[in-house]
């Protein structure tokens, strides 16, 4: 599936439901289903600074493509980087760097898109873009 | 009397709806929501009275001019200062430490000197005295809070010395809401001749305050904290220890006369007020001062005391909850963590039942340091608040803890 395709999956699954408990039970279950994460990856350089939870992510770049692993101490903004893992992970650099995140909008979450939001998804959306911005260049050397 | 049903209706805001529900605003040791006299009186400024002030000799000037230290003498009356040039406009509390920190500091802090600050402060009344250190090589030093959150007065008296120049505590912590004995710690401070900074941003809006008699050397709180509007707020020194300061800023306003050879710097207080004040945010505290003064902070008290201990012993009902900061002396603050369920996680669902907290480390780190977590929930009360909405914020963390387990 293309990253266009895997949002709009996404988007139809969150518009089965109204009300926002529903909504943040789905952002939990997917967290729930995250990849465990390393915990020798839990180092100070893979944590993403600025978020009110702990989050670490790390990647590793395997056959032209970037592999993303992270977790976080709270349990919605894991929901939340387990969304952004099924979304970006496994992709090839150009495609992550291409792709325009418009399900965050469509699904509600922008509200926690402003820059100074403590939650950081921001942050951690920058931060996979510096990762394939940075393989990109390593591939083109 | 104290009547909840009309001051709820003298702020607009607590009638709005968020996600559909009623704003439940449990976050006011952030900031407070403003009266209508307050919105109106900025209205009014802005439709009526309008000019520079201190500048021009027209009408308008001459009106704002008024008004803006028509509010000065206000807020002298409120604290009971001794004279009205005591009192510094500023930007606000972290402004009015930093002016101290660098006008005082500049002219007496030398090299050795010991500055000390509570475990328990806001980090706005710890990084401007380190930064100060830095400056002049002067050594901060931290006084202990035990595990209640109250400052430890024993090791208080144990840290004071010759060397000690400064002493910076907060009236009430703003994490864990202790009400810290100011008075005792200004008195011991005066016996080896160090002065003392109060930072009563979260004091002012609770109880009197009367600094004539707490015989503190400077204390500072801000606007928005106060029912006022935000970027104002207010340094209060004693007189002649602001004499003896150098100007902090330059600019307009702070000016005798200026020739490039040589400036000659205003009396107070304008010294200190470089540049065009915010003059409306200074009208519109002068207001909210009025509006808490005629409902009298007394009955504020009585009833914001009330509200507390009917919080503190209805969160105590809550599961699996441990409140974070349980001194003797407490405003309505409760810091809590809500069994192993992350701050965030919990201010996330309560947002979306309309119920505001604050959630992380309150901007006073060392305080989480303390007790070894990484942040608490807060909720925090104002005399607009009701014991229904405690109910809610408790039906709310039931909920919360539903959603995690």
């Amino acid at each position: 599936m293309t990253t266009e395709e895997v949002q709009n999956q996404i988007i139809e699954e969150f518009s089965l439901f109204d009300d926002w408990m529903d909504k943040y039970e789905m952002i939990i279950e997917m967290g729930n289903e995250l990849t465990p994460y390393n915990e020798k990856y839990k180092t100070p350089a893979n944590i993403i600074n600025g978020c009110q939870s702990r989050v670490w992510l790390n990647a590793d770049y395997i056959d032209g493509k970037v592999i993303f692993t992270a977790d976080a101490d709270a349990i919605i903004a894991k929901g939340i980087i387990a969304l952004l893992m099924n979304i970006l992970s496994n992709r090839t650099p150009k495609e992550i760097i291409e792709t325009e995140l418009f399900c965050i909008d469509r699904i509600g979450l922008h509200q926690n898109l402003s820059p100074t939001r403590a939650n950081g998804l921001v942050l951690m959306i920058k931060q996979i873009k510096n990762y394939a911005i940075a393989y990109q260049a390593k591939t083109n050397e | 009397m104290f009547d909840i049903k009309k001051i709820r209706d003298d702020f607009p805001i607590l009638s709005r709806k968020v996600y559909g529900k009623n704003l439940i605003y449990l976050d006011n040791a952030a900031t407070t929501q403003k009266p209508l006299c307050v919105i109106e009186k900025i209205s009014e400024m802005y439709s009526s009275f309008n000019a520079n002030v201190h500048r021009a000799v027209h009408f308008l000037s001459d009106a704002s001019t008024n008004e803006y230290e028509a509010a000065r003498t206000v807020i002298k009356n409120f604290i009971n200062a001794e004279k009205s040039s005591e009192i510094i406009f500023t930007k606000g509390t972290t402004d009015a430490i930093n002016l101290v920190a660098f006008s005082y500091g500049e002219r007496f802090i030398e090299k050795g000197d010991v500055i000390l600050v509570a475990e328990s402060e806001h980090h706005s009344n710890i990084v401007p005295w380190q930064m100060l250190c830095q400056r002049k090589h002067a050594i901060l030093k931290s006084i202990p809070i035990n595990d209640k959150g109250e400052i430890d007065f024993d090791k208080y008296i144990e840290l004071l010395t010759e060397k000690v120049k400064i002493v910076a505590v907060a009236q009430v912590s703003n994490s864990l809401g202790t009400i810290n004995d100011i008075r005792k710690i200004i008195e011991k401070a005066h016996e080896f001749n160090a002065k003392v900074l109060i930072d009563g941003a979260q004091g002012v809006q609770h109880f009197k305050t009367d600094v004539q008699e707490l015989n503190c050397d400077f204390y500072v709180f801000s606007g928005h904290k106060i029912y006022a509007e935000t970027g104002i707020g207010v340094l209060y020194g004693k007189h002649e220890l602001l004499e003896q300061m150098p100007p902090y800023q330059g600019g307009g306003d702070m000016i005798k006369s200026v020739s490039f050879a040589k400036t000659e710097y205003a009396d107070l207080p304008l010294k200190f007020e470089a540049g065009t004040p915010n003059y409306m945010g200074a009208v519109s505290l002068g207001e909210a001062i009025k509006y808490i003064t005629q409902i009298d902070l007394e009955n504020i008290q009585t009833y914001e005391t009330e509200l507390a201990n009917y919080a503190e012993e209805k969160l105590e009902t809550v599961e699996n909850l441990k409140k974070i900061g349980t001194a003797a002396k407490k405003t309505g603050v409760v810091s809590f963590q809500l069994g192993n369920i992350h701050p965030y996680d919990a201010g996330m669902i309560l947002d979306k039942l309309g119920i505001a907290v604050r959630t992380g480390t309150h901007c006073a780190e060392p305080v989480m340091h303390h007790f070894g977590i990484l942040g608490t929930i807060r909720a925090s009360f104002a005399f607009y608040n009701t014991k229904e909405e405690i109910d809610e914020l408790c039906l709310g963390l039931l909920r919360v803890q539903k959603m995690f387990h």
